[in-house]
């Protein structure tokens, strides 16, 4: 009678990549709800033609790579890759901005550097960065939201534009952090009166969007699918610049907190990129720091900088930095330190 | 109310405690052949002190003193002293003692101790030593040897663990169930012993008959304190526990003692009121048989040594195809090879999962990082930082991120959704870094053994060098000092004209001295005139130092015969102007 000798442990919790990957998909329908709501069905149609090209660019580099395709597709690795890429990009991208996109994040920045686990940089926010420096045009070419158009586009005319953009008659707009830059000395009461379309305090939709975004993210913390660490820290970092800058009302004030927690990619950025666990710090600590350097750096690129995607830039800045801040943030370990003290609150 | 602390991280896997809880302990049958592996525990083992064919009773010493003894669980015939399969995760042999058991159990008298009050706690400890006792949690470290003798009483806290917090495992819920007097007069014992200012009894709160028994039990005690806490896994584990009770931890690489605690099994306390009241030493234990491949599951009070395939009949066992057989729980215990290892001292339970039930782990798929192991781990540890060094075989970051911190309590394997056996690594680690430095150690042995040895080596030579010197020194001085003027043959010629003058001793020596130096100029003047005929005159200069070589010896030769003659003048003198001479004709 032969027996299976195998090591412990013999009992394995319920949690699964495929799991955790889905469970990240899942959440980002409330976000992908509002943004339809407001912005029409491209956005559907970058996510589903994204996907497409996301798994076979993963099939591919994983014929190259010579290694299993079917395990490693069941993953949805490339799924939340393509997914939070095509939700950053402006709905009605022409086929090949998305095609381009995601073929970078996933054949580039994912496989040319090892893979699932070994990539240094957030591939959704490689591929973004990389068309906003190549084609800055298509990449702010954003259609006016519900509310500000009197309709949003269909199914059709979504197609349409994807596929045969020369036929689709694009509109754009400014967005209020443009609009602040360009008149400063005004009052932001007096610009948004003259601006409707802005809404009480930021572009319409995008607080609903925002909102959204955070709903799926609280789903995720619930699924303890990641800390709370690093959100609440870039939250609150990006918060705190925006209070001390915040001078209540002038243009040249850069945004109240909650401006510029509900405009944008804000809670985007916080709950499905920053906490993207393979490119951000590893211990709690860690993520708190990272983070606040996120938050901080949201503020500065959005105020300061010269492009208005400031959380694509701030994240790979701070994966540039995770490495570094993963040295010297290493949790104190059971029996070093604080042993003969007695107190012990919760430890984080 | 005592304040209960949280330890970080923990896991909740599924229990299945009921799969074995229900019904009381049964005795297992007598074996016809009882296995005793000579190393059930931690620590040096003892010797066999019996001989094949030689008879035992019950509770006979069958080893001396040398490590913790063993004992016969039965009576019966020495069959073998051997080695057999022993449960250990290598599936290894060891020397193991095997009695032919007769089945009559008939026991030598035991000696009972009438009032452990009057031992201190040396004999106290010396007793327990003798009787076997090991903790029966798991590790199986030698009581006695973690107790504090008669001249150490700095244990304030004497923690008894009824944690249990394995899934399925029930032998001390069981225990803690039927014969919690017996325990806790095993802890007044230990108390005797340690002295503590405080005595905790902590049991985990998903064992609510176990905590009433104890409550019962503690009724009118004011000297211990029952601790109930949330069910956690791995709230068992001794450090963890200590976290839990008093919020304090054990310094990495120390003992619990260090902070003054003493950390007790309830299955231990129980083994120490035998061996002192009873007078009986450790040669059973309690041990559940559980999973879906047993029927009839349950806790047995099972002899040690015992086959585990006998006791597992006794389960009604019914083996499945790629059957784990496992001893201790799903989170920590060990797989075995064979079915006829014997239970020994740790074995607290024999878990044989039927089909499905605790599925084979799944490939292991790239870790994301997704920090679910750090939040598992129970010592802070970072475990996928771990894991990127253990298979970079970075031994030095392994060591920087507290390798040897980890505890294995698998919480972190458990949570992986990446299915990666990270225990494994950890396992596997450590004994590549302790073999690396054992390595280093040896290296560096022998470097210091070949340093050493080019030291002396080049010190005998420093100092044979030096004496060399020396002599060659003294050899010169005494050369200088003999033959002032560097001249060594002259200095002999000297000298044996001296030996000559000594000898002779008579008054005319002076001018016999004088007449042979005569003579030898004379020789010298007859060389030098012999080789100016010899000249063919080809250098002028040669010649010319020739002629006047000549003529210098000449007037030499004029003044010596002056002297003898008139016997004044200084030979000294001439012996200077004679040394000129030989330089001129040398030239």
């Amino acid at each position: 009678m032969s027996l299976l000798v195998v090591t412990s442990p013999h009992a394995h919790g319920p949690m699964s990549t495929s799991r955790v990957m889905g469970t990240v998909l899942m959440a980002t329908l409330p976000g992908v709800v509002a943004l339809t709501y407001y912005f029409g069905a491209g956005v559907i149609v970058n996510i589903v033609f994204g996907g497409l090209v996301a798994l076979l660019c993963e099939s591919l580099a994983l014929l190259l790579r010579k290694q299993a395709v079917k395990p490693f597709l069941k993953d949805y690795s490339a799924l939340v890759t393509s997914t939070l890429l095509c939700i950053a990009l402006p709905p009605y991208a022409p086929w090949w901005l998305l095609l381009v996109g995601v073929s970078f994040s996933i054949l580039i920045a994912k496989h040319l550097y090892g893979g699932l686990g070994y990539n240094p940089f957030n591939p959704a926010m490689v591929g973004y960065v990389v068309l906003l420096i190549s084609f800055p045009l298509q990449m702010s070419t954003w259609m006016p939201p519900l509310g500000v158009g009197e309709s949003v586009p269909g199914l059709l005319a979504a197609l349409q534009a994807c596929f045969n953009p020369e036929s689709f008659d694009a509109q754009t707009m400014a967005t209020p952090l443009d609009l602040m830059r360009q008149n400063k000395g005004l009052l932001l009461s007096d610009l948004y009166a003259a601006n409707p379309q802005f809404g009480a305090f930021q572009g319409v939709g995008w607080f609903a969007v925002n909102a959204a975004f955070l709903l799926g993210g609280l789903y995720l913390l619930y699924k303890g699918i990641f800390t709370w660490h690093a959100p609440v820290s870039m939250l609150l970092a990006l918060s705190l610049c925006a209070l001390i800058f915040y001078d209540e009302g002038s243009s040249a004030s850069g945004g109240s907190p909650l401006f510029h927690l509900f405009s944008g990619a804000t809670m985007f950025g916080a709950f499905f990129i920053i906490t993207d666990p393979v490119s951000s710090a590893v211990s709690n600590r860690g993520r708190l720091v990272f983070g606040a350097m996120i938050g901080l750096l949201v503020y500065t690129i959005r105020v300061r900088g010269n492009y208005p995607d400031a959380v694509a830039f701030a994240v790979l800045i701070a994966n540039f930095a995770a490495p570094f801040i993963d040295n010297y943030t290493q949790p104190k370990v059971y029996g070093h330190g604080k042993g003969k003290g007695g107190s012990k609150g919760s430890e984080a | 109310m005592r304040r209960i602390y949280d330890f970080h991280g923990g896991i909740y896997p599924a229990e299945r405690k009921t799969l074995s809880n229900e019904g009381s302990i049964r005795k297992a049958a007598i074996p016809s052949q009882l296995v005793l592996p000579l190393a059930q525990h931690i620590g040096p083992t003892a010797a066999p002190a019996v001989a094949v064919g030689q008879e035992v009773r019950g509770g006979e010493r069958l080893t001396d003193l040398s490590g913790l003894p063993l004992h016969a669980p039965t009576s019966g015939v020495i069959g073998a002293i051997e080695e057999r399969p022993i449960p250990h995760a290598s599936g290894m042999m060891a020397p193991c003692i095997v009695i032919n058991c007769d089945k009559e159990d008939r026991w030598i008298e035991l000696t009972p101790v009438e009032d452990f009050r009057r031992l201190s706690p040396d004999q106290l400890g010396r007793q327990l030593f003798e009787a076997g006792i090991a903790g029966l949690g798991g590790a199986g470290f030698p009581t006695a040897r973690k107790l504090p003798g008669d001249s150490n009483d700095a244990i304030k806290t004497l923690i008894i663990n009824g944690t249990e917090c394995e899934p399925y495992i029930t032998s001390d819920d069981a225990l803690m169930r039927e014969r919690a007097d017996r325990i806790i007069a095993g802890v007044e014992i230990l108390a005797h012993i340690a002295r503590p200012k405080e005595i905790l009894i902590g049991i985990e709160d998903n064992k609510p008959e176990a905590i009433a028994a104890f409550e019962t039990a503690l009724a009118r005690r004011e000297d211990m304190e029952l601790v109930t806490f949330p069910t956690k896994y791995p709230s068992g584990g001794e450090k963890q526990l200590i976290e839990i009770l008093t919020g304090k931890e054990v310094p990495s690489g120390g003992l619990p003692a260090s902070i003054g605690i003493l950390c007790q099994n309830v299955g231990t306390a129980a083994a120490v009121h035998d061996a002192i009241v009873l007078g009986r030493p450790l040669v059973s234990r309690v041990t559940t048989v559980t999973g879906e491949s047993a029927r009839n599951r349950g806790n047995f009070d099972v002899l040690l040594g015992t086959p585990m395939e006998d006791l597992l009949a006794q389960a009604d066992y019914q083996p499945t195809v790629r059957q784990r057989l496992i001893m201790g729980g799903p989170m920590m215990g060990v797989t075995l090879a064979d079915h006829r290892c014997p239970v020994i001292k740790t074995t607290n339970c024999l878990l044989v999962p039927g089909p499905g039930e605790l599925p084979e782990p799944e490939p292991a798929q790239a870790c994301i990082r997704c920090g679910l192991c750090a939040e598992a781990c129970p010592a802070r540890l970072l475990p996928q930082q771990l894991y990127w060094f253990a298979r970079a075989q970075n031994h030095e970051q392994l060591e920087e991120h507290h390798l040897f911190d980890c505890i294995e309590c698998g919480a972190c394997s458990y949570v992986c959704p990446s299915h990666i056996p990270l225990v494994q690594y950890y396992r596997a680690s450590k004994a590549a870094v302790r073999e690396q430095k054992a390595d280093n150690a040896r290296a560096d042995h022998a470097r210091e053994r070949f340093e050493a040895r080019q030291e002396r080596m080049a010190r005998e030579a420093a100092e044979k060098e030096a004496k060399r010197a020396a002599r060659k020194r003294a050899a010169l001085a005494k050369a200088a000092d003999q033959a002032a003027d560097g001249d060594p043959i002259q200095a002999a010629i000297e000298r044996a004209q001296a030996r000559k003058a000594a000898l002779a001793k008579t008054p005319g020596d002076e001018q016999a001295i004088q007449r042979e130096k005569l003579a030898r100029i004379e020789t010298r003047l007859a060389k030098a005139r012999e080789k100016l005929a010899a000249d063919d005159g080809s250098d002028p200069a040669i010649t010319s130092a020739l002629e006047k070589a000549v003529a210098t010896t000449e007037s030499k030769l004029a003044d010596l015969q002056t002297t003898i003659a008139g016997a004044g003048g200084t030979p000294a003198r001439t012996d200077s102007d004679s040394e000129t001479t030989s330089e001129t004709e040398n030239a």
